[in-house]
């Protein structure tokens, strides 16, 4: 068995005609975790009793073929980001580095239900707060290419770990590109759903309004079969959607002729490398040999895109992150504290990383008396803007086609010094989240041996037409199946 | 000098009396909790990642409310996040409604200020939201009870219409006894499901500016309310005779003391950072559903007193106390309804002695004991004179403690009245007979000596002689014996 390029419809093969065990597979991914991981440190916690308990369980349902879904007996790992019942969660930040929550996260128990096996948890920027793992307030995550560059972010630990095949699939999340951007850097596929399409309990929030959970994994049929797992209404995430759960995996296949693909020529201006664009360029003439038609669409407040993320973002979290003062878990700084407020100052102070800081404090800025109407109402009011631009350019094609990120990995330690610059680094990925729509992430070709991504976006609650465009381009492409070159 | 007007707006927090909290579950019953922490979960303790729902029968009470005091319900309506730091406000933010609240806009009447006639409260909305933890101070230690936390809470918002602190006062009752009403509060200010919060300020009469004002947080009764405003009020104008000015800033009431203490200036006022709550989408009433409550409105305390007066010639106090609770006031009907004697009878037992047992045993009127059929049954016994008037009260204080019938117990204890006058005629034969001392006396002019001889009558007869009668009687001898 080569693990390393095993995907997770070849697993389920293996596993139905009995090829392997469950037990089997898990034991040597956690082999392979022990072996492979410490260059890579994909993994902020690995849970090999909860894994083994949960293959041996999956190997029952096996044997007698009972209650066998599509992720009975596969290990997966998953974003540090999602409530883990007994599991250490810590959203890679020193606030919660003991933390260990009472309850699942919905998508923990749908994936727990259907049998698939936890083998760990990711890491990740510190609250899903940067573009290259490297504000996990424990270690960076390196890209499994080339060990001196970063694997993207902030699901960097969830795509290192699909792309060095630490897992036959990871949970990823996505908040403004934070799924699909580190996939395009890793060579793996990965989903960003339509907002409200899975359900977000559990999910420890960064922006409440555009956090979206997405699996990632070698080819589009494994992103489509988990998503099928995770996707559907939770009356306990009042966002998630009452339309029904479509088979993704049995719509792919179909052709793709005539159908419509955009290019937004907002997103093909100067600051491109120029090999991801040639990658891309290529891959549009590849969905025209399929039989597209390619029309070029106008996004014309593309340019707002990333303002328009960010300070909604920052707002969000700004609240969402009030709730970690120590009281009720994780860091609690009590040593010194004059009074209750004291120990809430301390417990923040030392918990939260500096990415963090300057996030929550744009955010309470933004929000504030006198600011509110010109930062965060404006951009609520922009954010129409970009969602109509969407909607208007859907109206004349089925799917858009844009790059995942401007450059293919960049080094360790390349952008920390310039926040600004980080933040660039996601201009392609961030428009999708205020607007909401599905984006699938599929690995395009490389530049200077590193992988280049491309991102199909579509409409609301429309994965299906992405993953059959996605299904088609692996078809007749291979550059998913590249590994990178470790031992 | 200067004579002054009062300026008072309120602000009502009220619990609702839902199962459960208001965006989990948990239970809202906060004050049965066998212990601390018992009724919490990651929504209500605010754990990373939990998520809120919202509560289908707040929302149903509170658009009940809304409708009660002649609100619009706002068939869209949005939670917000309102942002501070607080140890008992688990998620650092409390969920509440700005923007687009689910009611706004409505009024009530309250007495005018001289007592003719009425005036009109505006009522700016009502919004929900839900309540804090509680948090108890153990020597240097501060402990956190969150049973409490997330409970429903409505609150509704007056413009500063209020002139007097009288008027506010009734506000605040009709709101009470509206809530009590529709069930959704059970008025029980003593566990804090009723706190009110006063604007206050004051401004030259024939001014129509808006001065400066405080506000005076957590007053928690009508009491306090009322003593708490008018303190502020007099305080407010020492303050502009002597040549002063009122500083904005928010105040508590020092029950003890008598005196409102500042809490928090202006410059440290808290900016709460609204912004809507993407947790939760807009919520969407159904003009339907809106109108569905509206058949379920019940009549209301003024509407019910107006009818009181109207269909059984009650006095106003008197049908406005039987009105003040809806329990009361059906009692009152149904007993009505049963017995042969009027509406007006029955509410001079209500008002009376009823209402001293009710009070003497510390019962509520939301539990009488005593069946309407029971008390219309006693009525009955009085006006046929089967017992006296006197006997009547005995017996039903009898009611009041065993629970049986008032026939039985008559029966039992051989109450009923004496009003054979063939028996009670030979007796009093023989009083005149056997006194003839007092009866010169009475015949010479002293006639307050009526009263000696019924009492003997009706100490003779352990009561159960029927008064009127035996007054007649020794008139009729006494008019005999002058002859």
């Amino acid at each position: 068995m080569e693990l390393s390029s095993l995907t997770l419809r070849s697993a389920q093969e293996m596993l139905r005609s009995k090829q392997i065990s469950s037990v089997e597979l898990t034991q040597a991914m956690l082999d392979r975790i022990r072996k492979i991981d410490p260059q890579i440190q994909a993994y902020v916690t690995v849970t090999e009793d909860v894994a083994l308990e949960q293959a041996r369980r999956a190997d029952e349902r096996l044997a007698t073929s009972e209650n066998v879904t599509p992720l009975t007996g596969i290990p997966f790992g998953v974003k540090d980001c999602l409530s883990t019942k007994g599991v250490r969660t810590t959203c890679s930040s020193k606030i919660l580095e003991n933390y260990v929550p009472q309850y699942n996260a919905t998508v923990i128990d749908k994936l727990a239900d259907s049998g698939a096996v936890m083998l760990g948890k990711h890491n990740m920027d510190e609250f899903g707060m940067g573009s290259s793992c490297e504000n996990s307030a424990y270690f960076p995550t390196r890209n499994p290419w080339d060990l001196t560059r970063v694997p993207g972010g902030s699901s960097g630990g969830s795509a290192a770990a699909a792309a060095a095949g630490l897992g036959l699939f990871s949970i990823g999340e996505d908040t403004g590109g934070s799924v699909r951007m580190p996939a395009g850097f890793c060579n793996v596929t990965g989903l960003k759903p339509t907002y409200g399409r899975v359900s977000r309990y559990g999910l420890i929030a960064l922006a409440s309004s555009f956090d979206s959970i997405g699996p990632m994994a070698r080819e589009v049929y494994d992103v489509a079969a988990v998503t099928e797992a995770i996707a559907g209404l939770d009356k306990r995430d009042s966002t998630s959607s009452t339309l029904p759960v479509p088979q993704y995996t049995q719509s792919l296949g179909k052709s793709v002729k005539g159908m419509k693909l955009g290019i937004p020529k907002e997103y093909f201006v100067a600051g491109m490398e120029a090999g991801v664009e040639s990658a891309i360029h290529k891959a549009i003439q590849q969905f025209e040999a399929l039989g597209m038609e390619i029309h070029e669409v106008s996004l014309p407040h593309t340019k707002y895109g990333l303002p328009v993320y960010y300070l909604i973002l920052f707002a969000e979290a700004s609240a969402n992150l009030a709730r970690f003062d120590g009281t009720r878990f994780g860091l609690s700084v009590r040593d010194g504290a004059e009074d209750v407020i004291d120990v809430y100052l301390r417990t923040r102070a030392a918990g939260f990383g500096d990415e963090v800081k300057r996030r929550i404090m744009l955010g309470a800025y933004t929000l504030s008396a006198g600011y509110y109407d010109a930062y965060y109402l404006k951009a609520q009011k922009v954010r129409t803007l970009l969602r109509q631009d969407f909607e208007q350019a859907f109206e004349q094609v089925d799917a858009l086609i844009a790059p995942t990120c401007p450059t293919t990995a960049f080094k360790i330690g390349e952008k920390t010094a310039d926040p600004l610059e980080m933040y660039l680094s996601d201009i392609y990925v961030t428009a999708t989240n205020p607007a909401g729509i599905p984006s699938l992430a599929v690995p395009c070709g490389f530049s200077q041996g590193m992988p280049v991504g491309m991102q199909l976006m579509g409409k609301h609650f429309n994965e299906e037409t992405l993953f059959q465009i996605g299904h088609a381009y692996q078809q007749v492409t291979d550059w998913h199946k590249q590994l990178p070159p470790l031992g | 000098m200067t004579k002054y007007e009062t300026v008072i707006g309120l602000e009502i927090h009220a619990e609702l009396q839902t199962a459960s909290k208001m965006f989990c579950g948990c239970s809202a019953d906060y004050a049965s909790a066998p212990a601390a922490n018992t009724n919490i979960c990651p929504v209500c303790t605010a754990l990373p990642g939990a998520m809120p729902v919202i509560n289908a029968r707040a929302v149903e009470q509170a658009v009940l409310v809304g409708m009660a005091l002649n609100c619009t319900i706002n068939p869209h309506n949005t939670f917000a996040r309102k942002n501070y730091f607080y140890p008992d406000l688990p998620k650092g933010y409390q969920i509440s409604q700005y923007e687009l609240p689910i009611a706004s806009e409505g009024w009530m009447d309250v007495p005018a200020d001289l007592g003719e006639g009425t005036q009109r409260i505006r009522i700016r909305r009502a919004h929900l939201e839900e309540d804090t933890a509680k948090t108890f101070h153990r020597g240097d230690h501060a402990l956190i009870d969150y049973n409490r936390a997330g409970v429903p809470l409505l609150e509704i918002v007056t413009e500063p219409d209020f002139r007097t602190v009288e008027a506010a006062l009734a506000y605040a009752t009709n709101v009470r006894a509206i809530l009590r009403y529709l069930g959704v509060n059970s008025g029980d200010m003593e566990k804090g499901v009723l706190r009110f919060e006063a604007n206050v300020s004051v401004r030259p009469i024939g001014s129509d500016e808006l001065r400066t004002r405080t506000e005076i947080k957590n007053l928690n009764s009508f009491r306090a309310l009322t003593r708490a405003s008018a303190y502020e009020v007099e305080r407010q104008i020492k303050l502009y005779e002597s040549g002063g000015e009122v500083v904005q800033e928010t105040l508590g009431w020092d029950e003890a003391r008598g005196v409102t203490v500042s809490q928090r200036s202006k410059e440290h006022a808290h900016d709460y950072r609204y912004f809507p709550e993407p947790d939760l989408p807009p919520l969407q009433l159904a003009e339907s559903f809106i109108e569905s409550f509206r058949a379920h409105l019940p009549e209301l305390p003024e509407a019910k007193t107006q009818r009181f007066l109207r269909d059984y010639g009650l006095k106003l106090q008197d049908a406005a106390l039987l009105a003040s609770e809806r329990s009361l006031a059906d009692y009152f009907e149904a007993v009505t309804a049963q017995t042969k004697d009027s509406a007006k009878v029955v509410c001079n037992w209500l008002t009376g002695e009823f209402m001293r047992q009710i009070n003497d045993r510390a019962l509520s009127v939301d539990s009488i004991p005593i069946p309407a059929a029971h008390l219309a049954q006693l009525i009955d016994l009085a006006f046929d004179k089967t017992v006296s008037g006197n006997t009547a009260k005995s017996v039903l204080v009898e009611m009041f403690q065993s629970g049986r019938a008032p026939k039985d117990i008559v029966e039992a204890q051989g109450l009923g009245q004496i009003s054979n006058e063939g028996v009670l005629k030979e007796m009093v034969i023989k009083l005149i007979a056997d006194n003839p001392k007092e009866v010169a006396s009475y015949l010479g002019g002293k006639e307050t000596l009526l009263q000696w001889f019924m009492g003997q009558v009706a100490r003779a007869t352990k009561g159960k002689a029927d008064p009127q009668a035996v007054k007649q009687l020794l008139l009729d001898e006494f008019e005999k014996l002058r002859k």
